[in-house]
Protein backbone atom coordinates (compact mmCIF):
# COMPACT_ATOMS: atom_id res chain seq x y z
CA UNK A 1 0.00 0.00 0.00
CA UNK A 2 0.98 3.44 -0.84
CA UNK A 3 1.84 5.49 2.11
CA UNK A 4 1.81 9.71 2.19
CA UNK A 5 2.84 11.64 5.33
CA UNK A 6 1.60 15.29 4.61
CA UNK A 7 2.13 15.98 8.67
CA UNK A 8 4.11 19.51 8.73
CA UNK A 9 4.07 20.66 5.23
CA UNK A 10 2.66 23.91 4.17
CA UNK A 11 -0.53 24.27 2.22
CA UNK A 12 -0.93 23.62 -0.36
CA UNK A 13 1.49 20.74 -0.72
CA UNK A 14 -0.18 18.39 1.38
CA UNK A 15 -2.90 18.35 -1.78
CA UNK A 16 -0.22 18.47 -4.45
CA UNK A 17 1.28 15.13 -2.92
CA UNK A 18 -1.88 13.27 -2.19
CA UNK A 19 -3.41 14.16 -5.77
CA UNK A 20 -0.34 13.04 -7.51
CA UNK A 21 -0.56 9.97 -5.39
CA UNK A 22 -3.84 9.42 -5.89
CA UNK A 23 -4.15 9.62 -9.62
CA UNK A 24 -0.42 7.03 -10.03
CA UNK A 25 -3.01 5.02 -8.01
CA UNK A 26 -4.07 1.57 -10.60
CA UNK A 27 -7.76 0.41 -9.93
CA UNK A 28 -8.26 -1.40 -6.69
CA UNK A 29 -5.22 -0.16 -5.11
CA UNK A 30 -5.26 1.76 -1.52
CA UNK A 31 -2.78 4.91 -0.33
CA UNK A 32 -2.71 4.88 3.02
CA UNK A 33 -2.34 9.05 3.73
CA UNK A 34 -1.70 10.71 7.02
CA UNK A 35 -2.80 14.39 7.70
CA UNK A 36 -2.85 16.88 10.07
CA UNK A 37 -6.09 17.79 11.50
CA UNK A 38 -7.86 21.26 10.91
CA UNK A 39 -7.70 23.25 6.96
CA UNK A 40 -4.83 20.42 5.57
CA UNK A 41 -7.55 17.55 6.16
CA UNK A 42 -10.68 19.07 4.47
CA UNK A 43 -8.63 20.51 1.60
CA UNK A 44 -7.22 16.77 1.08
CA UNK A 45 -10.95 15.18 1.71
CA UNK A 46 -11.86 17.58 -0.85
CA UNK A 47 -9.04 16.85 -3.16
CA UNK A 48 -9.71 12.76 -2.78
CA UNK A 49 -13.63 13.57 -3.55
CA UNK A 50 -12.46 15.60 -7.18
CA UNK A 51 -10.71 12.67 -8.19
CA UNK A 52 -13.81 10.43 -7.91
CA UNK A 53 -12.35 8.66 -4.72
CA UNK A 54 -13.44 6.63 -1.66
CA UNK A 55 -11.64 7.36 1.62
CA UNK A 56 -12.08 6.01 5.51
CA UNK A 57 -11.06 8.73 7.89
CA UNK A 58 -9.94 7.77 11.55
CA UNK A 59 -8.13 9.42 14.13
CA UNK A 60 -4.51 9.34 14.19
CA UNK A 61 -1.95 11.33 16.47
CA UNK A 62 -3.33 14.72 16.42
CA UNK A 63 -4.37 14.02 12.25
CA UNK A 64 -5.86 11.41 10.94
CA UNK A 65 -5.13 8.38 8.93
CA UNK A 66 -7.13 8.67 5.70
CA UNK A 67 -7.47 4.65 3.61
CA UNK A 68 -8.24 5.88 -0.01
CA UNK A 69 -9.36 3.53 -2.59
CA UNK A 70 -9.37 3.98 -6.42
CA UNK B 1 -16.87 10.30 3.09
CA UNK B 2 -15.71 12.81 5.70
CA UNK B 3 -14.20 13.33 9.34
CA UNK B 4 -15.95 11.05 11.72
CA UNK B 5 -14.81 11.94 15.05
CA UNK B 6 -14.56 14.25 18.40
CA UNK B 7 -11.82 16.50 16.76
CA UNK B 8 -13.75 17.41 14.04
CA UNK B 9 -17.26 17.38 14.82
CA UNK B 10 -18.69 20.77 15.86
CA UNK B 11 -21.19 21.93 13.51
CA UNK B 12 -19.33 25.59 12.73
CA UNK B 13 -16.50 22.87 11.57
CA UNK B 14 -18.96 21.45 9.31
CA UNK B 15 -20.76 24.62 8.55
CA UNK B 16 -17.44 26.41 7.29
CA UNK B 17 -16.13 23.56 5.16
CA UNK B 18 -19.79 23.79 3.29
CA UNK B 19 -19.88 25.88 -0.03
CA UNK B 20 -22.96 28.27 2.19
CA UNK B 21 -20.53 28.19 4.81
CA UNK B 22 -17.40 29.41 2.60
CA UNK B 23 -19.74 32.27 1.00
CA UNK B 24 -20.89 33.59 4.31
CA UNK B 25 -17.25 34.03 5.14
CA UNK B 26 -16.48 35.80 2.39
CA UNK B 27 -19.76 37.92 2.25
CA UNK B 28 -19.12 38.49 6.45
CA UNK B 29 -15.42 39.51 5.86
CA UNK B 30 -16.45 42.06 2.60
CA UNK B 31 -18.90 43.86 4.62
CA UNK B 32 -16.97 44.14 7.34
CA UNK B 33 -14.11 45.79 5.40
CA UNK B 34 -17.10 48.18 3.60
CA UNK B 35 -18.20 49.38 6.85
CA UNK B 36 -14.21 49.74 8.10
CA UNK B 37 -14.09 51.97 5.27
CA UNK B 38 -17.23 53.74 5.66
CA UNK B 39 -16.58 54.75 9.80
CA UNK B 40 -13.09 56.04 8.92
CA UNK B 41 -10.77 53.58 7.03
CA UNK B 42 -9.37 54.89 3.82
CA UNK B 43 -11.75 54.62 0.73
CA UNK B 44 -11.14 50.60 -0.80
CA UNK B 45 -9.15 50.38 2.18
CA UNK B 46 -11.16 49.02 4.96
CA UNK B 47 -8.77 45.99 5.32
CA UNK B 48 -5.52 45.39 3.46
CA UNK B 49 -3.55 43.28 5.68
CA UNK B 50 -0.25 45.12 3.88
CA UNK B 51 -1.14 48.27 3.91
CA UNK B 52 -2.16 47.98 7.70
CA UNK B 53 1.25 46.16 8.35
CA UNK B 54 2.88 49.23 6.80
CA UNK B 55 1.13 51.33 9.17
CA UNK B 56 2.04 49.51 12.02
CA UNK B 57 5.81 49.21 11.02
CA UNK B 58 5.69 53.43 10.97
CA UNK B 59 3.53 53.88 14.20
CA UNK B 60 6.76 51.53 15.55
CA UNK B 61 9.28 54.36 14.05
CA UNK B 62 10.45 51.32 11.63
CA UNK B 63 10.22 54.08 8.84
CA UNK B 64 9.39 57.94 8.74
CA UNK B 65 7.09 58.15 6.18
CA UNK B 66 4.88 60.75 7.77
CA UNK B 67 1.49 59.79 6.19
CA UNK B 68 1.53 56.11 7.16
CA UNK B 69 1.73 55.51 10.52
CA UNK B 70 -0.76 54.87 12.92
CA UNK B 71 -0.88 50.86 14.65
CA UNK B 72 -3.47 49.51 12.88
CA UNK B 73 -5.65 47.25 15.69
CA UNK B 74 -7.17 45.41 12.68
CA UNK B 75 -3.78 43.38 12.69
CA UNK B 76 -3.56 42.20 16.39
CA UNK B 77 -7.04 41.88 16.16
CA UNK B 78 -7.24 39.41 13.31
CA UNK B 79 -4.71 37.47 15.23
CA UNK B 80 -6.20 37.10 18.47
CA UNK B 81 -9.79 36.72 16.75
CA UNK B 82 -8.13 33.89 15.22
CA UNK B 83 -6.39 32.31 18.28
CA UNK B 84 -9.50 32.44 20.03
CA UNK B 85 -11.61 30.57 17.54
CA UNK B 86 -8.43 28.25 17.14
CA UNK B 87 -8.31 27.30 20.80
CA UNK B 88 -12.26 27.00 21.32
CA UNK B 89 -12.09 24.63 18.45
CA UNK B 90 -9.08 22.78 19.86
CA UNK B 91 -7.00 23.36 16.62
CA UNK B 92 -4.21 25.67 18.10
CA UNK B 93 -1.32 23.53 17.58
CA UNK B 94 2.42 25.64 18.49
CA UNK B 95 4.46 24.36 15.10
CA UNK B 96 7.38 25.97 13.38
CA UNK B 97 10.99 25.18 11.99
CA UNK B 98 10.23 25.15 8.22
CA UNK B 99 12.62 27.23 6.54
CA UNK B 100 11.86 30.46 9.03
CA UNK B 101 14.86 32.19 7.53
CA UNK B 102 13.17 31.98 3.64
CA UNK B 103 10.36 32.45 5.15
CA UNK B 104 11.47 36.11 6.54
CA UNK B 105 13.10 36.97 3.08
CA UNK B 106 9.53 35.87 1.18
CA UNK B 107 7.73 38.04 3.52
CA UNK B 108 9.93 41.01 2.75
CA UNK B 109 9.37 41.14 -1.11
CA UNK B 110 5.61 40.01 -0.89
CA UNK B 111 5.76 43.59 1.23
CA UNK B 112 7.72 45.72 -1.18
CA UNK B 113 5.18 43.90 -4.54
CA UNK B 114 2.45 44.92 -2.56
CA UNK B 115 3.50 48.45 -1.88
CA UNK B 116 4.67 48.91 -5.19
CA UNK B 117 0.89 48.14 -6.38
CA UNK B 118 -0.32 49.54 -2.96
CA UNK B 119 -2.53 47.09 -1.82
CA UNK B 120 -3.01 43.75 -0.67
CA UNK B 121 -5.01 40.34 -2.60
CA UNK B 122 -7.61 41.70 -0.51
CA UNK B 123 -7.19 45.29 -1.19
CA UNK B 124 -6.82 44.50 -4.73
CA UNK B 125 -10.26 42.88 -4.42
CA UNK B 126 -11.71 46.05 -2.30
CA UNK B 127 -10.70 47.96 -5.04
CA UNK B 128 -11.52 46.33 -8.03
CA UNK B 129 -15.22 46.13 -6.59
CA UNK B 130 -14.62 50.03 -5.81
CA UNK B 131 -14.57 50.68 -9.40
CA UNK B 132 -10.98 51.47 -9.16
CA UNK B 133 -10.13 49.17 -12.49
CA UNK B 134 -5.69 49.31 -11.68
CA UNK B 135 -7.23 46.52 -9.92
CA UNK B 136 -7.44 44.37 -12.56
CA UNK B 137 -4.38 44.67 -14.10
CA UNK B 138 -3.17 44.36 -10.30
CA UNK B 139 -5.25 40.88 -10.23
CA UNK B 140 -3.53 40.10 -13.44
CA UNK B 141 -0.35 40.40 -12.06
CA UNK B 142 -1.46 38.61 -8.66
CA UNK B 143 -2.93 35.02 -10.87
CA UNK B 144 0.40 35.46 -12.71
CA UNK B 145 2.38 35.31 -9.54
CA UNK B 146 0.21 32.70 -8.24
CA UNK B 147 0.61 30.97 -11.74
CA UNK B 148 4.59 30.73 -11.32
CA UNK B 149 4.40 29.74 -7.74
CA UNK B 150 1.77 26.58 -8.67
CA UNK B 151 4.59 25.43 -11.04
CA UNK B 152 7.37 25.38 -8.27
CA UNK B 153 5.11 23.42 -5.98
CA UNK B 154 3.76 21.09 -8.39
CA UNK B 155 7.68 20.54 -9.32
CA UNK B 156 8.64 19.71 -5.56
CA UNK B 157 8.96 22.96 -3.95
CA UNK B 158 8.99 22.68 -0.12
CA UNK B 159 10.05 24.76 3.05
CA UNK B 160 9.89 21.71 4.69
CA UNK B 161 8.23 20.42 7.33
CA UNK B 162 7.50 21.86 10.23
CA UNK B 163 7.06 20.34 13.97
CA UNK B 164 5.35 20.91 16.90
CA UNK B 165 7.02 23.25 19.10
CA UNK B 166 6.17 23.75 23.39
CA UNK B 167 3.35 26.10 24.01
CA UNK B 168 5.17 29.08 24.16
CA UNK B 169 6.79 29.37 21.07
CA UNK B 170 3.22 29.03 19.52
CA UNK B 171 2.06 31.33 21.87
CA UNK B 172 4.60 34.02 21.51
CA UNK B 173 3.26 35.35 18.04
CA UNK B 174 0.01 35.72 19.66
CA UNK B 175 1.33 37.45 22.49
CA UNK B 176 2.89 39.76 21.33
CA UNK B 177 0.35 41.05 19.08
CA UNK B 178 -2.04 41.19 22.29
CA UNK B 179 1.10 43.60 23.03
CA UNK B 180 0.33 45.85 20.07
CA UNK B 181 -3.79 45.88 20.75
CA UNK B 182 -3.07 46.85 24.31
CA UNK B 183 -0.34 49.38 23.14
CA UNK B 184 -2.95 50.56 20.52
CA UNK B 185 -5.48 51.48 23.32
CA UNK B 186 -2.95 53.23 25.95
CA UNK B 187 -1.42 55.30 22.73
CA UNK B 188 1.85 55.63 24.80
CA UNK B 189 4.00 58.81 23.50
CA UNK B 190 6.85 56.88 21.65
CA UNK B 191 4.07 55.18 19.16
CA UNK B 192 3.86 57.75 16.00
CA UNK B 193 0.70 58.76 14.28
CA UNK B 194 0.03 60.46 11.05
CA UNK B 195 -1.93 63.98 11.00
CA UNK B 196 -2.70 63.37 7.27
CA UNK B 197 -2.52 61.10 4.59
CA UNK B 198 -3.68 57.64 4.59
CA UNK B 199 -2.22 57.01 8.04
CA UNK B 200 -4.90 59.82 9.75
CA UNK B 201 -8.29 57.89 8.02
CA UNK B 202 -8.94 55.16 10.56
CA UNK B 203 -12.49 54.23 12.52
CA UNK B 204 -12.95 54.46 15.97
CA UNK B 205 -10.51 52.04 18.10
CA UNK B 206 -12.89 49.79 19.48
CA UNK B 207 -15.31 49.47 15.98
CA UNK B 208 -11.84 48.63 14.26
CA UNK B 209 -10.69 45.72 17.16
CA UNK B 210 -14.43 44.19 17.60
CA UNK B 211 -14.58 44.01 13.60
CA UNK B 212 -10.46 42.34 13.04
CA UNK B 213 -11.70 39.89 15.98
CA UNK B 214 -15.16 39.22 14.24
CA UNK B 215 -13.05 38.85 10.87
CA UNK B 216 -9.65 36.23 12.41
CA UNK B 217 -12.55 34.15 13.76
CA UNK B 218 -15.08 33.61 11.03
CA UNK B 219 -11.54 33.40 8.83
CA UNK B 220 -9.80 30.78 10.94
CA UNK B 221 -12.99 28.58 10.96
CA UNK B 222 -13.36 28.84 7.09
CA UNK B 223 -9.81 29.00 6.23
CA UNK B 224 -10.36 31.85 4.31
CA UNK B 225 -7.42 32.33 1.72
CA UNK B 226 -7.41 34.67 -0.95
CA UNK B 227 -3.99 33.29 -2.60
CA UNK B 228 -5.63 30.10 -2.10
CA UNK B 229 -8.53 30.16 -4.25
CA UNK B 230 -6.67 31.18 -6.95
CA UNK B 231 -4.24 27.99 -6.19
CA UNK B 232 -6.85 25.83 -5.74
CA UNK B 233 -8.22 26.75 -8.82
CA UNK B 234 -5.32 26.41 -10.58
CA UNK B 235 -4.16 23.30 -9.24
CA UNK B 236 -7.55 21.04 -8.76
CA UNK B 237 -10.02 23.17 -10.14
CA UNK B 238 -11.28 23.31 -6.77
CA UNK B 239 -14.15 26.31 -6.67
CA UNK B 240 -14.17 26.07 -2.94
CA UNK B 241 -12.34 29.23 -1.47
CA UNK B 242 -13.10 31.24 -4.83
CA UNK B 243 -16.92 31.00 -3.96
CA UNK B 244 -15.60 32.58 -1.05
CA UNK B 245 -13.74 35.50 -2.62
CA UNK B 246 -16.16 35.73 -5.05
CA UNK B 247 -19.02 36.27 -2.36
CA UNK B 248 -16.56 38.89 -0.48
CA UNK B 249 -16.15 41.33 -3.95
CA UNK B 250 -19.95 40.99 -4.54
CA UNK B 251 -20.62 41.80 -1.19
CA UNK B 252 -18.30 44.87 -1.24
CA UNK B 253 -19.85 45.87 -4.63
CA UNK B 254 -23.61 45.95 -3.86
CA UNK B 255 -22.60 47.95 -1.13
CA UNK B 256 -20.18 50.81 -2.81
CA UNK B 257 -22.85 50.47 -5.25
CA UNK B 258 -25.66 51.23 -2.81
CA UNK B 259 -23.54 53.53 -1.06
CA UNK B 260 -22.43 55.54 -3.94
CA UNK B 261 -19.14 54.74 -3.33
CA UNK B 262 -18.50 53.05 -6.66
CA UNK B 263 -16.07 55.45 -9.07
CA UNK B 264 -15.61 53.51 -11.86
CA UNK B 265 -12.17 54.33 -13.77
CA UNK B 266 -8.31 54.28 -13.85
CA UNK B 267 -7.07 57.93 -13.42
CA UNK B 268 -6.31 59.52 -9.15
CA UNK B 269 -8.08 56.38 -7.66
CA UNK B 270 -8.15 56.79 -3.51
CA UNK B 271 -4.68 55.40 -2.85
CA UNK B 272 -3.65 53.75 -6.10
CA UNK B 273 -1.94 54.75 -9.19
CA UNK B 274 -2.25 54.11 -12.98
CA UNK B 275 1.01 52.90 -14.33
CA UNK B 276 -0.56 49.82 -15.07
CA UNK B 277 3.45 47.99 -15.72
CA UNK B 278 4.31 48.22 -12.06
CA UNK B 279 0.39 47.26 -10.87
CA UNK B 280 1.36 43.89 -12.95
CA UNK B 281 5.00 43.23 -11.76
CA UNK B 282 4.68 44.19 -7.86
CA UNK B 283 1.89 42.17 -7.94
CA UNK B 284 3.77 39.19 -9.86
CA UNK B 285 6.12 39.51 -7.12
CA UNK B 286 3.78 39.30 -4.31
CA UNK B 287 1.46 36.73 -5.57
CA UNK B 288 4.84 34.55 -6.39
CA UNK B 289 6.56 35.62 -2.79
CA UNK B 290 2.60 34.31 -1.16
CA UNK B 291 2.67 31.41 -2.77
CA UNK B 292 5.91 30.43 -2.13
CA UNK B 293 5.75 31.70 1.69
CA UNK B 294 2.20 29.27 2.33
CA UNK B 295 -0.63 31.60 1.95
CA UNK B 296 -1.98 35.59 1.59
CA UNK B 297 -1.11 37.98 3.83
CA UNK B 298 -4.60 37.67 6.01
CA UNK B 299 -4.03 33.66 6.33
CA UNK B 300 -0.62 34.61 7.46
CA UNK B 301 -2.29 36.12 10.38
CA UNK B 302 -4.57 33.71 10.56
CA UNK B 303 -2.10 30.99 10.97
CA UNK B 304 -0.17 33.15 13.70
CA UNK B 305 -3.80 32.61 15.90
CA UNK B 306 -3.42 29.12 15.00
CA UNK B 307 0.28 28.73 17.14
CA UNK B 308 2.33 28.94 13.49
CA UNK B 309 5.43 30.01 14.46
CA UNK B 310 6.88 30.32 10.44
CA UNK B 311 3.81 32.58 9.90
CA UNK B 312 4.95 35.15 12.65
CA UNK B 313 8.07 35.19 11.03
CA UNK B 314 6.45 35.86 7.64
CA UNK B 315 4.59 38.63 9.16
CA UNK B 316 8.11 39.59 10.45
CA UNK B 317 9.82 40.09 6.78
CA UNK B 318 6.39 41.51 6.09
CA UNK B 319 6.85 44.43 8.69
CA UNK B 320 10.70 44.92 7.66
CA UNK B 321 9.89 45.21 3.66
CA UNK B 322 7.23 47.87 4.91
CA UNK B 323 10.40 49.83 6.72
CA UNK B 324 13.15 48.89 3.67
CA UNK B 325 9.86 50.40 1.17
CA UNK B 326 9.87 53.76 2.84
CA UNK B 327 12.95 53.88 3.96
CA UNK B 328 14.45 53.17 0.57
CA UNK B 329 11.76 54.81 -1.14
CA UNK B 330 10.68 51.54 -2.93
CA UNK B 331 6.87 52.17 -2.48
CA UNK B 332 4.93 53.63 -5.28
CA UNK B 333 3.00 56.83 -5.63
CA UNK B 334 -0.43 57.52 -6.00
CA UNK B 335 -1.76 59.07 -8.72
CA UNK B 336 -2.06 62.76 -7.97
CA UNK B 337 -4.35 65.48 -9.33
CA UNK B 338 -3.38 69.43 -9.42
CA UNK B 339 -5.20 72.13 -11.11
CA UNK B 340 -7.34 69.26 -12.96
CA UNK B 341 -4.31 67.52 -14.28
CA UNK B 342 -4.04 63.70 -13.58
CA UNK B 343 0.19 62.98 -12.76
CA UNK B 344 0.62 59.30 -13.16
CA UNK B 345 2.17 57.48 -9.95
CA UNK B 346 4.09 54.54 -9.81
CA UNK B 347 7.42 53.66 -8.40
CA UNK B 348 10.66 55.94 -8.76
CA UNK B 349 14.17 53.73 -9.84
CA UNK B 350 14.37 51.96 -6.09
CA UNK B 351 11.11 50.51 -6.55
CA UNK B 352 11.64 49.18 -10.02
CA UNK B 353 15.18 47.82 -9.16
CA UNK B 354 13.51 46.09 -6.04
CA UNK B 355 10.70 44.05 -8.00
CA UNK B 356 13.13 43.14 -10.19
CA UNK B 357 15.70 42.07 -7.19
CA UNK B 358 12.76 40.19 -5.68
CA UNK B 359 11.90 38.18 -8.47
CA UNK B 360 15.17 36.85 -9.17
CA UNK B 361 15.54 36.04 -5.30
CA UNK B 362 11.79 34.36 -5.64
CA UNK B 363 12.52 32.58 -8.37
CA UNK B 364 16.06 31.21 -7.23
CA UNK B 365 14.13 29.86 -3.52
CA UNK B 366 12.03 28.39 -5.85
CA UNK B 367 14.29 26.44 -8.00
CA UNK B 368 16.89 25.84 -5.35
CA UNK B 369 14.26 24.43 -2.55
CA UNK B 370 12.38 21.59 -4.78
CA UNK B 371 12.90 17.84 -3.87
CA UNK B 372 11.87 14.72 -6.18
CA UNK B 373 8.28 14.02 -5.63
CA UNK B 374 8.43 9.99 -5.28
Amino acid sequence: MKKIDTRGLSCPEPVIRVSRAVKELTTGEQAEILVEAGAASENVLRAIRSLGCDADTVEHDDGFRITVKK
Amino acid sequence: MGIHNKKNRSATTFFFASRLGIICAGSVIGLIACILALLGNPANMGVCVACFIRDIAGSLGLHRAGAVQYLRPEIPSFVLGSCLAALLSGEFRARGGSSPILRFVLGAFAMIGALVFLGCPWRALLRLAGGDLNAVTGLLGLASGIGIGVWFLKNGYTLGRSHTLKKPAGFTGPIIMLCLLIAALTTPSFLLASSNGPGSAHCPLLISICAGLLIGWVAQRSRFCTMGAFRDLFIMRDWHLMTGVIAFCSMVLVFNIANGTFTGGFAAQSVAHSNQIWNILGMVLAGLAFVLGGGCPGRQMFLIGEGDSDSFVFFLGMLTGAALAHNFLLASKPDSIQAGIVTMGGPGLNGMVAVGLGLIVCILIGFSMRERLT
